[in-house]
């Protein structure tokens, strides 16, 4: 089994040397276990009316392709590229300069050269390149002119090794910070699979949550009665630990706000602390306040592994999100702590499924702050309203319950580099705890490195890829970690939750994953909460055992 | 479509060898885990830990979160790693015939 593959044993394979052949000519791709995610159920490419749903196993040599599969790629390639500008843009501009090269973690984590974004991007744009590029159609009738002109045609060797190395990107988009041309390269990934997609040839870790979102409202396929009882669990510990009913309140029509979250953070430890954490901010802020929070059952999901699958599949489940806000009569919409959720959110939902004109441009009304980056949108990150909150002195805090957290901060790639939210997280961090160190500055903010696990990677069967891709990630928290003492990764990111605990146990195992939200929970002070003994996961406080032991004296 | 048999009877299995149809859980399954598992005997709090799964699967359509496992078996994780060495989803919830948990967890 791949997962037995050892740290150090991993580090050994990494082979950064030049390939002795031109990439074209090298050998067909070799699809190995641990590198690859299974194929889609076909059930869930069905619900979701995808074509050419089949069973159909990468390793074996017969894909079961549709006969006229080359000319589907060509017809899909070819509308796409009259339908997006910046993909017809990106695939004649680059002049390979190789600044992103070394930029990508897969590549640093396996020293593949495919994995160099430069030439991840060259699998697709060779055929671009032969089968829509008039001077290369012209060079590639002289001896030597593909190779000149650097075309190929398609062929299931290059369907095969499209399918193996889009799915080896994370689309996180931090090779695209480097590129002096500004290409980005996730947008050719994207493209890469909306176009692999056109044949049935999806991941199982992407369609079945994209079906499970599209039938019960989120990738887990958790259903309302169920959802509610996870809020509920989780009501009833935070009244274990605070003496406080948080009295949640789930599809309340004429409620102030409506909250949006990956359900990643009602269903998977570490995230369900987060979700404590932002039950306990909204009971402070109805009885301080009187805002009413919303939960939904319905826009149940602020992930959108559509976002990874195409277009259309993106739009079908980020339209919910405005429906149940018109349904509820909210105000405006407040979104978690979620990575790629913020890049849908960002650049594509307001055009895609709005213009949300039935909600109000978004203005905190505590504070009067007015979110203009939300103007259009109508949707606030969670951590720009708590700064914002902590900013004004509008919350009280008693930070010495995280005393015993030395916190480092890992910037979400898509809120970091897809909306710039830099700041915000940094100024709760500070605000809540007193031991803060930052990884190298390489390896933060806008050059923040990937967990290796996004944009619908983070299955089990691929972890030898996963454990690559985060090493350099993970690298930076060792540094941190033997520098400072660090010993909690804090991230605003539910698959960064998901995924961290598994990195950090392979490359860091002193370090914990810890979210934002779970920090404010701790420092929070409910009214009439009873004297604290634990935090949120229920471990003794910092100091309480010692208080107690000194009592017994 | 692969398959698993114990003392004649036969399963159809995923990819990580979780029971494709629910409906097909029997005692031959347990018995086929168990050995996959390698647990050399079960006791009552296997069962208690497969009960649990099973009903809260047939009310929900999911498997329960780690934690509501932990507490409506009263077992801290810690324990249900030691009573299934593959812990609570590759291990319980396998034995306990239900789909392989997918999505972003």
């Amino acid at each position: 089994m791949s997962d037995e593959i050892k740290p150090d044993a991993l580090l050994d394979k990494i082979d950064y040397k030049t390939p002795t052949t031109d990439w074209m000519s090298t050998s067909s791709v070799q699809i190995r276990p641990g590198m690859y995610c299974y194929s889609a159920n076909p059930k869930s490419l069905d619900t979701l009316d995808m074509p050419y749903s089949r069973k159909w196993n990468p390793l074996e040599e017969d894909w079961k392709l549709p006969e006229n599969w080359q000319e589907i790629i060509h017809e899909g390639l070819k509308t796409r590229l009259e339908r997006f500008r910046t993909f017809r843009v990106f695939m004649d501009i680059c002049v390979r300069c190789g600044a992103c090269a070394d930029k990508c973690h897969f590549f640093l984590g396996t020293g593949d050269p495919k994995n160099m974004p430069v030439l991840r991007a060259e699998l697709l744009r060779s055929v671009y390149r032969n089968d829509f590029s008039t001077a290369a159609k012209i060079l590639n009738k002289f001896p030597g002119g593909k190779s000149f002109s650097g075309s190929r045609s398609m062929t299931l060797d290059v369907l095969k090794e499209w399918w193996y190395y889009f799915f080896q990107c994370t689309e996180c988009r931090r090779c695209s910070v480097f590129c002096p041309y500004g290409i980005d390269t996730a947008e050719i990934t994207i493209m890469g699979r909306e176009l692999l997609n056109l044949l049935g040839l999806n991941i199982d870790w992407i369609a079945t949550p994209v079906s499970n979102c599209f039938q019960t409202g989120n990738h887990l396929g958790i259903q309302p009665h169920a959802f509610k009882d996870m809020i509920d669990f989780f009501t009833e510990d935070i009244e274990e630990i605070t003496g406080v009913d948080v009295d949640p309140q789930i599809n309340k029509k004429g409620a102030d706000i409506l909250f949006i979250t990956p359900s990643g953070d009602v269903f998977a430890d570490p995230g369900t602390y987060t979700c404590q954490g932002y039950m306990i901010l909204f009971k402070y802020l109805k009885d301080k306040y009187d805002l009413n929070v919303t939960w939904s059952t319905y826009a149940s999901e602020g992930g959108n592994f559509g976002f990874f699958t195409s277009h259309e599949t993106m739009k079908r489940l980020n339209a919910k999100m405005y429906a149940e806000a018109k349904r509820l009569g909210v105000k405006w919409i407040l979104g978690g702590e979620c990575g790629h959720m913020w890049r849908v959110i960002n650049q594509y939902m307001d055009t895609m499924n709005g213009p949300a004109d039935f909600l109000e441009e978004p203005v905190n009304p505590i504070t009067g702050t007015k979110f203009e980056n939300a103007k259009s949108t109508k949707m606030v990150h969670i951590c720009e309203f708590t700064a914002d909150l902590i900013k004004h002195d509008k919350l009280e805090m008693d930070i010495s319950r995280n005393d015993n957290l030395v916190l480092t901060y890992h910037d979400s790639c898509n809120p970091a580099r897809g909306m710039g939210l830099l700041d915000e997280p940094r100024y709760i961090i500070n605000k809540t705890c007193k031991e803060f160190y930052e990884m190298p500055e390489n390896t933060i903010r806008e050059k923040t490195f990937c967990c290796g696990s996004g944009a619908g990677l983070n299955a089990g069967e691929n972890i030898e890829l996963r454990m690559a891709g985060g090493l350099p990630r993970a690298n930076a928290v060792k540094y941190v970690h033997e520098k400072f003492g660090v010993n909690s990764l804090c991230c605003i990111c539910a698959i960064d939750r998901a995924a961290f605990p598994a990195l950090m146990e392979y490359w860091v195992p002193e370090v914990d994953v810890i979210g934002i939200h779970e920090l404010v929970g701790n420092a929070l002070i409910l009214e009439g909460e009873h004297k604290r003994e634990t935090d949120l996961r229920m471990e003794p406080l910092p100091g309480v055992e010692q208080t107690k032991e000194e009592d017994d004296e | 479509m692969a398959t698993a048999e114990m003392n004649g009877a036969t399963f159809e299995i995923d990819e990580d060898g979780f029971l494709l149809d629910y409906g097909a859980f029997n005692e031959n399954w347990i018995e086929y885990v168990r050995g996959q598992e390698g647990i050399d005997e079960l006791n009552e709090e296997h069962t208690k830990v497969i009960e649990v799964l099973q009903d809260y699967y047939e009310k929900n359509g999911i498997a329960p979160m780690v934690r509501v496992l932990s507490k409506l078996t009263k077992f801290k994780l810690k324990h249900i790693y030691e009573l299934f060495p593959s812990g609570p989803g590759k291990g319980a919830c396998k034995m306990a015939g239900l789909p392989k948990p997918t999505g972003c967890v």
